[in-house]
């Protein structure tokens, strides 16, 4: 049912000495929400301006509709874009933003004023029509440029972090907005972000990319969970990076030594592990317990290899600081080594532990907890 | 407190008595212009139109007019053209060179007037185009242009750098993003550039007196009249012209200060 829309081709795009993009290939279906996510400078803007025509692929092909665009102008796309400045024209009133699209087009006077008035209503701007746009809230702008880029009926619609300038409680609503309009209107949208409270939350398939690489494609939870590689682990969540060398694998388990102590982890399913093989470990800040060390339990057994789900692996550690964030605490920890760990908590569990900076706590997680990353 | 009080108000008065030096002369020439004596002394006469009604009645004082007017209008629909084109080829594109091409587009005021007026009328006149009312439009946009550029550029400096982009992305072509995005978004500064230059040539007297030949504009007139004798038709002239360019240079300020004011606010 979904069909392909846009394709990109070994799409490759050098500036001078810096290349934005390395070899992308990724394809996009009608009706799909994507979000393009990374650090900045990691190619996400570069793509969305090469899909909307405004930069040129130095190398490959992109395709809309089947049909390769490389020479077909930005105006002749018919793939409108939400900027992150919104670019609305300061000249004009909203609703003759929302008409330039169509008068561009060539539709007479009265069937864009219709069209253009109907859009607003649509996005609850029915009050402000005729208002010139600087005297327009953050949020009211945004669905001016909304209206604007809809008004021409697209089928896909580019958003290059569109919802960065606006507050807190504003970017939520709009992202109510936004999941509801795509799903009613069934286009593809293609968004770009550097936050990943937004991609999650709104995207059908998240595209991660580092450096102009593609770093994973997959669902919010599939990447949330199960992060392919070091980047995305690092860029992603709250993850705890453990870097190790296999010293046996038995019994379903996997043991392996690190600059603070040997561990084990359950045996990945897909991959063979192969002695003294390097590996990289993720384990999510949440799936980490926390408790304080009783005194006495000295350092006979600074750290502990689990070899069950019972016996889970432990370290020793000291608290070095903390990160409220509402409900959910963030709690830094530093072991012997100079080894840092998140481990998150909730609010009300903080009492339990008795927390304080420099007290000694043992973190434990089990076998089952860690997930193997690529290299 | 009473210190500071004391200072802030000695820095006000040294501000009136600046003001008052610059436009002394000026307010000194509006109230002599009123005035029936014929010499410019204290106590005054009476208040009179006499000298208005006499550059009235002058048929060279109307031809310069005239031909002043014309000469404004002209040199400003051309260095305003001139100035926007090197304006919009400084924003949108990136070349070799475009240091070079900026400071060549920005020299013609650098250039001391008297040399500028000299090597125009000896350019003029190896042309065989001196002497003539449209020698003098040449010469005004020549030294007029980098003021329309510099004006319209700052405007441009100003727009979202993502707007023409988004008109493109809209489906605007280049001429249609011209036309509907970049002239309507640099009007005040058009506008305000308009004004100014022909503000500019409306008063420059040594490139004119130069090139101008029989076509004498009215700044040329003046130090005629100057030369022979103290006149105060002088002042009337004077007064006039001076209301003239002050209002297109107030026009030209309060277009450039609200549109800047307008984006704030957005």
């Amino acid at each position: 049912m979904n069909d392909t829309l846009v394709e990109f081709r070994q799409v490759v795009k050098r500036f001078d000495d810096f290349v934005a993009v390395k070899n992308l290939n990724l394809s996009i279906a009608e009706g799909e929400f994507v979000a393009l996510m990374g650090p900045s400078g990691c190619g996400k803007t570069t793509t969305l301006r090469m899909l909307a025509g405004l930069e040129k692929p130095t190398s490959g092909d992109i395709l809309l509709n089947g049909q390769v665009m490389n020479e077909v102008s930005a105006s002749e796309r018919d793939t409108p874009m939400v900027w992150q400045s919104l670019a609305l024209f300061p000249f004009l009133n909203a609703r003759q933003n929302v008409e330039f699209g169509l008068k561009m087009r060539g539709v007479d006077s009265a069937e864009r004023k219709k069209r253009a008035i109907h859009w607003l209503e649509r996005l609850d701007m029915g009050e402000f029509i005729e208002r010139p746009v600087n005297q327009l809230s953050g949020g009211q702008r945004q669905r001016v440029a909304l209206a604007r880029s809809l008004v021409i009926e697209p089928k896909i619609l580019l958003l290059d972090e569109p919802l960065s300038a606006l507050d807190a409680h504003l970017v939520i609503r709009m992202q109510g907005v936004l999941s509801k309009l795509q799903k009613e209107l069934g286009i593809t949208f293609v968004y770009v972000t550097h936050s990943q409270s937004e991609a999650f939350a709104m995207a059908d398939r998240v595209v991660i990319m580092g450096n102009g690489d593609v770093a994973q494609v997959g669902s919010s939870r599939e990447i949330y969970r199960a992060p392919a590689n070091k980047f995305v682990a690092q860029f992603v969540g709250r993850n705890n990076i453990v870097s190790g060398k296999v010293i046996s694998v038995d019994n379903g388990l996997v043991h392996f030594k690190t600059a603070f102590g040997t561990f084990s982890m359950r045996s990945p399913k897909n991959t063979a592990i192969e002695l003294d093989q390097s590996i990289d470990l993720s384990i999510a800040a949440d799936r980490l317990s926390v408790e304080a060390r009783p005194h006495g339990a000295e350092e006979i057994s600074q750290i502990k290899s689990g070899t069950t789900n019972s016996e889970p692996n432990q370290v020793h550690c000291t608290l070095i600081s903390e990160e409220f964030v509402g409900a959910v605490v963030t709690l830094f920890f530093e072991t012997n080594d100079g080894t840092e760990f998140m481990v998150q908590v909730q609010e009300r569990e903080l009492d339990e532990l008795n927390i304080s900076q420099d007290a000694n706590y043992i973190l434990s997680w089990s076998v089952d907890a860690a997930h193997l990353l690529d290299n | 407190m009473r210190s500071e009080r004391i200072s802030g108000w000695i820095l006000k008065a040294y501000l009136v008595v600046i003001f008052l030096f610059v436009f002394a002369p000026i307010i000194a020439s509006v109230v002599f212009s009123f005035n029936s004596q014929r010499f410019p002394t204290i106590p005054l006469g009476s208040f009179s139109l006499e000298w208005y009604e006499k550059i009235f009645n002058d048929a060279d004082v109307w031809t310069a007019a005239r031909t002043s007017v014309i000469v404004a209008l002209c040199t400003a629909v051309l260095s305003t053209c001139i100035g926007f084109a090197t304006a919009y080829t400084d924003y949108r594109y990136q070349f070799r060179f475009k240091g070079a091409f900026l400071a060549l587009a920005l020299l013609p005021p650098t250039v001391p007037l008297i040399i500028l007026a000299l090597a125009m009328l000896a350019w003029f006149s190896k042309l065989g185009i001196s002497g003539q009312i449209s020698s003098i439009i040449f010469a005004h946009t020549v030294l007029c242009s980098p003021f329309a550029m510099a004006i319209i550029r700052l405007r441009l400096s100003q727009m979202d750098e993502n707007l023409e982009a988004a008109a493109w992305n809209l489906g605007a072509s280049q001429w249609a993003t011209m036309r509907s995005v970049i002239v309507p978004f640099t009007r005040p500064a058009i506008i305000a550039s308009f004004c100014l230059t022909a503000a500019v040539s409306f008063d420059e007297f040594a490139v004119a007196w130069f090139v101008s030949g029989l076509n004498k504009t009215i700044p040329v007139v003046i130090l005629e009249i100057v030369q022979g004798n103290i006149d105060p038709q002088v002042n009337a002239i004077g007064t006039l012209v001076f209301v003239t360019s002050m209002t297109l240079v107030i026009i030209a300020q309060v277009l450039i200060m609200t549109s800047q004011k307008r984006d704030k606010i957005s």
